[in-house]
This record gives structure tokens, sequence and C-alpha cells, in this order.
């Protein structure tokens, strides 16, 4: 083996490790791609627009829960709504409607949010997340497909009911 | 041993020997008459091994019965624990022997790294070591949601959510953790397949290399054996002395585990409701001093600055420059062991307090105000805290002349101590809404 050329050697051994690398980088881009495909997959199956009803079911300043979707219909005291995802932006906890208190108490860590979804008291850190809501003919529309993010409460966030009832 | 019985194929006298062959390939075939006192290892690496071998009988039994679907998981721990022989008892077993693996791996971390066994040709089992506690709590976190109960649901809901925090790739990782928004069926069949394929696959190789390695650095550490030349301890062979000794620890700990699932069965709540949390809800008892972390610090840090530099200060342990590279005496010396004793009360002392100032009195937060929170819960309490590590150090340093090992010694005494206190504080401290109670309010 004293023979063998030693800059042949050492180049077929890098080659060696070089190819370990690449095998191990597909390794890990197959995994991480394969627990990827799940989430298309969920995103696919669940959610979705879904009708919550006429305007009229919806007085002002109401809040509507929505256990099977995962949300609360608002209305606020003008008319306006809001679908405010109830997963506390804190950890993740289902927030309840302390309609006593008007506000949305997190069991978990104590975060609070008012009936916009505004941050009352931390560690939440930014409001409850939105749906998409719409109006069309009278009936209020909610897309559960779709978590929008949002750091402040902003009035062009509500969308307008229409005259009802 | 008769070397006429030993060929003979098929006689007891050579299977005998073929398994003791095997056997002598992974341990060594004689030992140190003074590494196999109990008090030097107090046998914690062993009784890890005994307790993922008794995980994965009884795991392997469970496995049979449990049904990896939101649905029917619950329903299923029911049947196991209702309807099976022996199920409840099982059951109990593994839950026992995961939370005492928890620990038992801890404190076997704590001897290695107490008696200094981490130096030239043990620094590659240091790692393969963190290597095999990452995968025991990668185990026991996936092992916490399986029952899908209550208290399942939502550490585990919490837990990941931590993950949001990491910046950029968070929501990603989350994603790919669960596979969905929340905590539902394709979360359920990933943590099932890690818990019960990627990580004992992983836990029986890293396991045999960790054990192999032992015996190529020559045994379990020893402190050097006084001024006479290197090799005059006394040796006895690994069979029967050692192995005796192992196998009745081995055999203490089955009766103490079988005992502790009689008497205690595992615990479980109503099934997994998505709407209603429970109030507190915590992560897994090992996960709460992070938790108790983000109670005090921003999230970004709580959840990533800092663990992430605790386990790169773990990692780099073996890799520091010290001046001494002996090892085997617990402590070092008897000064190391006194400003270990130091950094243990200073952190017994330290930590409940800084809780109790950042809970009752103003925080950092009131000193700072109008500054963003990244900055007044974030980055000032958090460069506060390394320059209180760094005082810490310079002054057993330069005032006490603590060699360097020394001093790494009792640095990680003081972050070990802080963070058991913390976890401590999680666990029995932190009630209704996350304020602190006392243990018996909770």
């Amino acid at each position: 083996m004293a023979d063998l050329d030693p800059g042949r050697r050492k180049f077929l051994s890098r080659l060696l490790a070089g190819l370990g690398v690449l095998a191990a980088l597909e390794a890990a881009w197959i995994t991480v791609s394969t627990l990827g495909s799940r989430r298309r997959a969920t995103e696919a199956e669940d959610g979705g627009v879904i009708e919550a009803g006429p305007v009229g079911r919806f007085p002002p300043r109401s809040v509507t829960p929505f256990p099977e979707s995962e949300f609360y219909l608002v209305r606020l005291e003008d008319g306006g709504f809001l679908a405010l995802h109830r997963k506390c932006t804190h950890l993740g906890c289902s927030v309840p409607w302390r309609a006593d208190e008007e506000r949305f108490a997190c069991p978990c860590h104590a975060s609070a949010f008012d009936i916009r979804g505004a941050v009352l008291s931390s560690p939440a850190p930014r409001p409850l997340d939105l749906l998409a809501v719409e109006v069309v003919g009278g009936i209020v529309h909610v897309d559960t497909s779709k978590r929008i993010r949002r750091s402040s409460f902003d009035p062009a966030q509500v969308v307008d009911g229409g005259a009802d009832s | 041993m008769d070397s006429g019985t030993t060929t003979t194929p098929g006689t007891p006298q050579r299977n005998r020997f073929l398994a003791n062959s095997l056997l002598l390939h992974l341990r060594p075939a004689r030992v140190p008459l003074r590494a196999i006192r109990f008090t030097h290892t107090f046998g914690l690496g062993g009784m890890a091994m005994v307790l993922i071998l008794l995980l994965m009988g009884s795991g392997l039994l469970m496995g049979f019965v449990y049904d990896p679907a939101p649905e029917r998981a619950y329903r299923s721990i029911l049947v196991l624990q209702e309807d099976v022989l022996f199920g409840r008892l099982i059951r109990g077993i593994h839950y026992w022997s995961a939370n005492l693996l928890v620990i038992v791996a801890g404190l076997h971390l704590l001897r290695v790294f107490l008696t200094g066994a981490f130096h030239g040709p043990r620094r590659s089992n240091w790692l393969i070591g963190l290597g095999l506690l990452f995968s025991i709590l990668l185990s026991a976190f996936t092992g916490y949601l399986l029952p899908w109960d209550q208290l399942s649901y939502w550490a585990i809901t919490v837990s990941t959510e931590m993950l949001t925090y990491v910046p950029i790739a968070g929501e990603n990782l989350k994603y790919m953790i669960l596979g969905g928004e929340s905590v539902g069926p394709s979360t359920a069949v990933v943590f099932y397949t890690t818990h019960s394929t990627v990580v004992p696959i992983a836990l029986i190789l890293l396991m045999t290399w960790h054990i192999w390695r032992v015996r190529l650095a020559g045994g379990v550490v020893l402190p050097p054996a006084g001024d006479g030349p290197a090799d005059n301890d006394e040796y006895v062979p690994f069979i029967p002395d050692l192995l005796m000794r192992e196998v009745s620890v081995a055999l203490i700990l089955i009766a103490f585990i079988v005992v502790l699932a009689i008497v205690f069965s595992a615990p479980l709540g109503e099934p997994a409701n998505p709407g209603l949390s429970p109030n507190p809800a915590k992560a897994p008892w090992y996960f709460l001093g992070v938790q108790e972390l983000l109670l005090h610090f921003h999230p970004l840090f709580a959840v990533v600055v800092i663990p992430v530099v605790f386990i790169a200060a773990l990692v780099a342990v073996p890799f520091l420059r010290y001046e001494h590279d002996v090892a085997g005496d617990w402590f070092l010396t008897p000064r190391g062991k006194r400003l270990a004793a130091v950094a243990a009360i200073v952190g017994l002392v330290a930590a409940p307090l800084l809780v109790l100032v950042d809970e009752y009195a103003v925080g950092p937060e009131g000193w700072l105000p109008g500054m963003p929170p990244l900055i007044s819960q974030g980055a000032a309490p958090t460069i506060l805290t390394f320059v209180a590590l760094a005082v810490f150090y310079r002054y057993l340093r330069n005032r006490l002349s603590a060699s360097r090992n020394e001093t790494v010694q009792a640095l990680f005494v003081l972050l070990v101590t802080c963070f058991l206190v913390l976890t401590v504080i999680g666990i029995w401290f932190r009630g209704e809404g996350m304020a602190l109670v006392w243990p018996w309010q909770i």
C-alpha cells in the first residue's frame, strides 16, 4: 500500500467523504420535505369558506363562538364584523370569552384581549389572529383556511355589516 | 474454563463461552478494583440502560394495544388499563421508568462532569452522551402526547407553540412537527413513529457506541493511582466481580420501579378537549425551566438565545482549554469542592430572589420605560445576566486564583442550580394563571 500515490489516496478519501456528506444532505432534505408534505395535505383538508349566518342574527356588541371552526364571530358596536381565531397568540391556548368582563381571558398564562382582539394584558405579544370575513347578500361568510396575523388593531380590519335588520 | 468443552458445538459450556465473549467485546475483561466501588459512579449509566430496556419492553407490549389516532387513542389507553392482563402495571412501569430515566440521565451527566470525565479520549463520548440525553428527552416528549388526555394535549400545544418564537423558521418548524395549525391527527402519527421507531433505534445505536467508547478510553474515569508506576492497580475479572454488581443494581432498580408502578398508577386525565384549556397549562415537567424563563424574558431570549447558549456551553465543555486534564476525583480538588458549594448556594439564593423581584418588584422594563419589549424584557436582562456570570467567573479566577478547571466547574454548577431552581418553581410554585403560589395551593 505504501507505493499508492498519496495524492490519489487523499483525493479518493476526500471524494468518499464528500459523497457521504452529500448523501446525508439528501437524506435530510427528503426527511424535511416528507414532514412538510403533511402541511399541504391538512391545509387542503380543513377549512374553506363557511357560512356563519345572516347579518341580523348577530346583535351589535356580541361574540358568537364557532367551536367547530375554532373562531369567534365578533360584532362591534358600530355593526362591523371581525372573525377572531380562538388561539392565544402567546402559547396557543384556547381563549374563552368572558361576557361579564367583556374580554377574552387566556386561562394558561393570564393574557387578556378586548372584544376587538387587541391585547389588554401581556404576555401575549400580538392581538388575536383574524380570519377573513365577507358579507355577501346579507350572509356572513368566514374563510377559515387562513389565519391573518396582525401587530395591532386597525379599524380597516373591521368588515362592514351593511344595512341589516 | 475447559477448552475441550467450549469448542464442542452445542454444549451449554460453549454457549456460555460465546455469550461471554460477545459481552467482553463491549466490556473490558478485567477492571481495576477501585473502579467498581459503587460510590465512584453510583451506577447511573447502568441504571439508565436498565430503564431504557424496561421502557423498550413495556413500550413494545403497549404498542400492540395502542391506537395512534386522536379519536381512538384515549380509548385504547382505557382498554389497555381495563381489559389487558397487567395493562395498568405495564403502563405504570413505562411511565415511571420514563420519568426516572430523565432524572437518572441528568444525574449521570452531572457525575461525569463533576468527576472530570470529559478530557482527552473521553471528549467524543461526552458528545455521544449529549446525543443520548437529547434522544431521551425527545422520546419523553413525544410519549407525553400519546395518552391524548387534557394534560398531554395542552402540554404539547404549549411546548410546540414556543417554537413559533424562533426567528424566521419558527412557524415552519412548528408546522413541520405538528403537520398543521394545531395538534391533530398528523401530529399523532409523527409523534408515535418518532417515539416507537426513530428514538429507540437512535438509542440502541448511541448506547452501544457510548459503552464501547468507555472501554476504549480505558474504563470509567479513575484518579491517578499514587506515585508508583502507572499500572499498579489491583485488577479483578469483569465476570463475575463487576457483572454481579451491575446485575444487583439492575434488579434492585427493577424491583423499585415495579413497586412504584403498583402503588402509583400512571395518571390519565380527561380526554383531550381542544376547546378548553386547563388552568394552568404547563409543558412537561422537564421543560418547565424554559417555560419559567418565558415568564421573565422576551420569548426570543427565553426560547432561543438562552437555551442555545446553554446547549452550546454543554457541547463546548470538553473543548475548552484547561490547565489540567487529570480527572477522576469528585470536584477535582478540595478548593474545587468549596467553590462548587459556593456556586450552588449562590444559585439557590439568587434564582428564587430574581424570580420574586421580577414578579413583585419593578423589573428591567420599569427601569427602561418606552423601550421596545425586545430590549427591556429581552436584551437588557439577558445581558445583565451574562455580565453577572462574567463577574462571578472573573472573581473566582482573579481574586481566589482558582484554576480554569475549578472556575468552569463552579460556573457549570451555578447554571445547573439555577436551571433546577427554575424547574422546581415551574413544577411546584406556579398555580392558576401561572401566578406564584405555595405547592399545597395548586
